[in-house]
């Protein structure tokens, strides 16, 4: 035990004072906006416990892998929390510990982690915001989100054009949450053009299984006449799917999920489920993207546009092998 | 669909046929509290929406109230005996997970997927019964409180879940599933399998606890553990006891739960724990121990799941709210069934 413990507080002094002469190299070059000889990026996402968070961490990881190897004077610390308070210390930890000197964030909540990020910006840390934009955007330098109003816009037209407006539909939410009410928005937004289609009643199932599978069962004993079922994300789409079966309907053409999890393209490549016909990309692969914009500029010198939207695109039979990635866990 | 009517207060006779195993002490209107809330939870549900009363939504609540019950029976006995489990959510979680993992690996290697799937059932409950065990140990040789070992645990097996899925959700391979399937959506005589489990589990525990000197040692270590001591009761093995049976209750559960989506993720047995308590508390035990009801902890069961299930059949109240009114429904048969000082 005791020599265990030995050993790691040398290893923990060792790594110090290396720690100690890279950041004294690095000061001596200079100041921030020069190309920097070494980049030093953290990375704060949530931990993975459920599907998405799981392609989050995967691509992260994935994305140091890659850097790192492909730019020797990147070095990139990522780390997972599971809340925002922790997410919160972390972050203190990266700043001071780790000496960061970029940082990418993936923030639990807007508001909780704005007065953290704000802190690290003003020791120069230079601030990319994923996902989840701050309550002030002067703590961040960029952000880079995925397209929540097109989640929601895409799949209404979908519906809205294949059913001619007019279809009967039920629909799933997520967590209470800006992120949720936003599709939820440009969802029902898009469908209030269509006189003849109904938004039968849309009920929270919390992005998990059990809970849609619940909430169907419940719709579809509520509801004899449901045409189309949004399940506004895969992992839902899933429960869906099963409750649909065990009642043995035949009137419901269709589920449309979110997100193009890694099963759910390959059943629409595959053609192998009747109800699934098509899904809106929202990978959790943007976090990947923005560690390698942030990283790429970092290296060179220059900044990231204030604000990147990925665009959020339909996936069918025609185009679902572009987002098909069966090495990730989503 | 509509192929009942009249099926509205099923689960009350279900949960009357239970509680004929129990002696008939001095009446208390208070012990039917968690019955006048639930008659009374039907009939509000049947006057919003008359789909409400179709044997169909009755046997889909039964049958999703199956697992949360099973665990509720096990964690009865671990309640009047003085303890608490939290982990049981993450631990059906993790069982689900190595169960779906040890039958997609023996798929290859065994011929017959039923055998496949009897072996990874009764690796379930063998794993429950394990890790109920290692909890009853800690508890009593360890001298640890319950709710530290069990909050321990809760965190280690979810953790590992999440370890063992990379973040995402282990699958059941297809062909297994076919095979398993009938397990949650079979059906025998009308009713489906997982209701007849719940049934057969509900009446073994209340003759269990009832009717054997197992049962009365529990009661007795609840009241009073160092009087029990006394009278030369072996109040570790019976705490033991007490946490294997939990155990294997949520083996049987999981054992229950896998077949429906033929998945494990970590969002798996999310607040088990919180539910089976509350069910417990709801059906009129009493959380300091020494004395419970399984029929209660039944009745508890089936009305949390009545609540949201209504919820779901109508839109009246804003979806934001739902908690709320869960939450005030708890409350109020709490009160109902409150004791006297």
């Amino acid at each position: 035990m005791s020599e265990v413990a030995r050993y790691s507080r040398r290893l923990v002094l060792g790594a110090g004072v290396a720690m100690a002469a890279t950041v004294a190299l690095g000061a001596g070059l200079g100041g921030v906006a020069f190309a920097a000889d070494t980049v030093k990026l953290g990375v704060s996402i949530p931990a993975a416990t459920h599907g998405f968070t799981g392609g989050i961490v995967w691509w992260a990881n994935q994305a140091k892998a890659e850097l790192e190897k492909a730019h020797p004077n990147l070095k990139i610390t990522v780390k997972t929390a599971s809340g925002a308070p922790e997410q919160a210390n972390q972050l203190q930890d990266l700043v001071t510990v780790t000496k960061i000197d970029s940082l990418v964030i993936f923030p639990f909540e807007s508001a909780a982690l704005t007065q953290p990020v704000l802190q690290a910006k003003k020791k120069n840390v230079y601030v990319t915001v994923v996902d989840r934009g701050l309550t002030d955007p002067s703590a961040q330098d960029a952000y880079i989100a995925g397209d929540n109003t097109a989640f929601g816009r895409i799949p209404a037209e979908y519906i809205a054009k294949n059913y001619n407006g007019k279809a009967n539909i039920v629909a799933l939410r997520g967590i209470p949450t800006t992120l949720d009410n936003e599709r939820w928005e440009a969802f029902t937004g898009v469908l209030k053009q269509y006189p003849d289609i109904k938004i039968l009643d849309g009920k929270y199932a919390n992005w998990n299984r059990d809970d849609a599978f619940k909430v169907t069962q419940d719709f579809l004993t509520r509801f004899k006449d449901i045409d189309v079922v949004w399940a506004a994300d895969d992992d839902m789409a899933f429960g869906v799917l099963k409750a649909i079966e065990q009642a043995k309907r035949t009137d419901i053409k269709e589920v449309f999920g979110g997100a193009g999890s890694k099963t759910m393209v390959k059943t629409i490549l595959d053609g192998s489920n009747p109800l699934i016909h098509a899904d809106v990309s929202y990978s959790p692969k943007f976090i990947y993207d923005a560690i390698k914009m942030t990283a790429e500029a970092r290296l060179k010198g220059d900044k990231l546009p204030a604000t990147y939207i990925i665009p959020s695109a339909l996936i069918t039979k025609e185009n679902a092998k572009e987002f098909y990635f069966p090495d990730s866990p989503y | 669909m509509p192929s009942g009517q009249t099926s509205a207060p099923t689960p009350v006779t279900e949960a009357g046929t239970v509680s004929t195993g129990k002696p008939a002490r001095r009446f208390d209107p208070h012990r039917f509290g968690p019955v006048v809330g639930l008659v009374l939870l039907l009939i509000v549900g049947t006057a919003l929406n008359p789909d409400f009363a179709t044997w169909d939504n009755m046997m889909n609540v039964l049958t999703r109230t199956a697992f949360i019950g099973i665990i509720s029976i096990g964690m009865c006995f671990v309640i009047i005996s003085g303890g608490i489990d939290l982990s049981v959510g993450s631990m059906a979680a993790l069982i689900a997970g190595g169960m779906i993992l040890l039958m997609n690996a023996l798929a290859g290697s065994v011929g017959s997927p039923v055998v496949v799937v009897a072996l990874g059932m009764l690796f379930a409950l063998l794993l429950g019964g394990g890790f109920g065990l290692a909890h009853g140990y800690l508890v009593t040789r360890g001298r640890i409180e319950p709710f530290i070992v069990t909050l321990g645990t809760l965190g280690i097996f979810r953790a590992v879940l999440t370890w063992l899925a990379d973040g995402g959700a282990i699958t059941l391979d297809n062909g297994l599933s076919d095979a398993y399937g009938p397990v949650y959506y079979g059906s025998l005589l009308g009713i489906p399998v997982p209701v007849w489990v719940f049934l057969v589990v509900s009446v073994a525990g209340a003759v269990l606890l009832n009717r054997t000197a197992f049962g009365r040692y529990v009661q007795a270590i609840g009241s009073n553990e160092q009087v029990a001591r006394f009278a030369a009761v072996d109040v570790d093995r019976v705490k033991l006891l007490t946490y294997g049976l939990l155990g294997v209750c949520v083996g049987i559960a999981t054992v229950l739960y896998v077949p429906r989506l033929g998945s494990a993720s970590p969002t798996t047995g999310l607040l088990w724990e919180l539910e089976a308590i509350a069910a417990v508390i709801v059906g009129g035990t009493s959380f300091k121990g020494g004395e419970g009801r399984i029929a209660g902890t039944v009745i508890g069961a089936v009305l949390l799941s009545v609540i949201s299930n209504i919820l779901n059949l109508t839109s009246i109240i804003s979806v934001y709210l739902n908690a709320a009114v869960q939450g005030c429904v708890i409350i109020a048969v709490a009160f109902l069934q409150r004791r006297r000082p």
